[in-house]
């Protein structure tokens, strides 16, 4: 009877439906920084006279200088607890894996410690981008398709 | 209107990606590494570039278009100097993202200390 009545107040005091907040809040932090990524992209268009794939690049170099930045000033960690994917999946969280994990291990000192850890988490991605860019490349190159 | 499309786009993958964290075991490090083989797996069909141009600046956001951009310039190297091409192109894209993610992390750790 005590465990039922205890499993109750559980139930009460849980966050209601925490996936659809997740998704929510992941849906808008993503959103808000590809339209932040859109934005600087037309602004640099219009300030600069360049051209929409010089303006890209430059804009990627923005947003993962800023990602970095707020890493290494330390409030980016609790931004991604709250927000989790929309900050993980942009260029924001390879940047930030980067950085957190080269400013973790920097009391190992700067060969074993920033040398090697570096990409510790960012690693992975590189790893099976290529390996998925090779192999996909491959079957399209001997179809004979070309870009 | 290619602010809304950006918006859209952007917030949907991230969605998607928050969806099947919190409903697999799958961690972050495991959903991004799938993502970028399915931006490497859409663009083997040139699918990604015609969402580049309808989205805009909201398609080069998510980590989709690291695969992206890496068998971009694979095989667009591979035009011009056959099979090899693909090795030579790989980073020709991507080369931007990573050296400046390299240096900004390497000089702000050289900068900040760690808060713990």
């Amino acid at each position: 009877m005590k465990q039922q009545k205890y499993e109750l107040i559980a139930k009460e005091h849980q966050a209601k439906n925490p996936k659809l907040k997740n998704a929510t809040i992941a849906f808008l932090i993503g959103g808000l920084i590809g339209m932040l990524g859109e934005g600087l992209i037309e602004l640099l268009c219009n300030i600069f006279h360049i051209s929409r794939n010089n303006a890209g690049t430059i804009m990627i170099v923005i947003v993962i200088f800023l990602a970095s930045l707020s890493t290494a000033l330390g409030f980016f960690d609790k931004l991604v607890t709250k927000c989790k994917c929309g900050l993980l999946i942009p260029i924001t969280g390879f940047a930030h894996s980067m950085t957190s994990a080269a400013l973790d291990y920097k009391k190992e000192g700067p060969i074993y410690g920033i040398g090697s850890n570096i990409f510790k988490l960012a690693g992975s991605v590189i790893l099976y981008g290529i390996v998925a860019a090779w192999f996909f490349g491959m079957i399209r190159y001997l179809l004979g398709g070309r870009i | 209107m290619l602010l809304i499309k950006s918006f859209l786009f952007c917030g949907i993958v991230c969605m998607i990606a928050q969806i099947i964290l919190d409903n697999t075991k799958l961690t972050p490090g495991h959903i991004t590494s799938i993502f970028v083989v399915f931006g490497a797996f859409l663009d083997s069909f040139s699918f990604y570039d015609k969402i580049i141009k309808t989205v805009g600046g909201g398609a080069l956001l998510p980590i989709t278009s690291f695969g992206h951009s890496l068998i971009h310039g694979a095989l667009a190297k591979a035009n011009n100097y056959g099979i090899m091409g693909i090795l030579m192109g790989m980073f020709d894209l991507t080369a931007t993202g990573i050296t400046s993610a390299i240096i900004f992390a390497f000089v702000f750790t050289l900068i900040f200390k760690p808060k713990n």
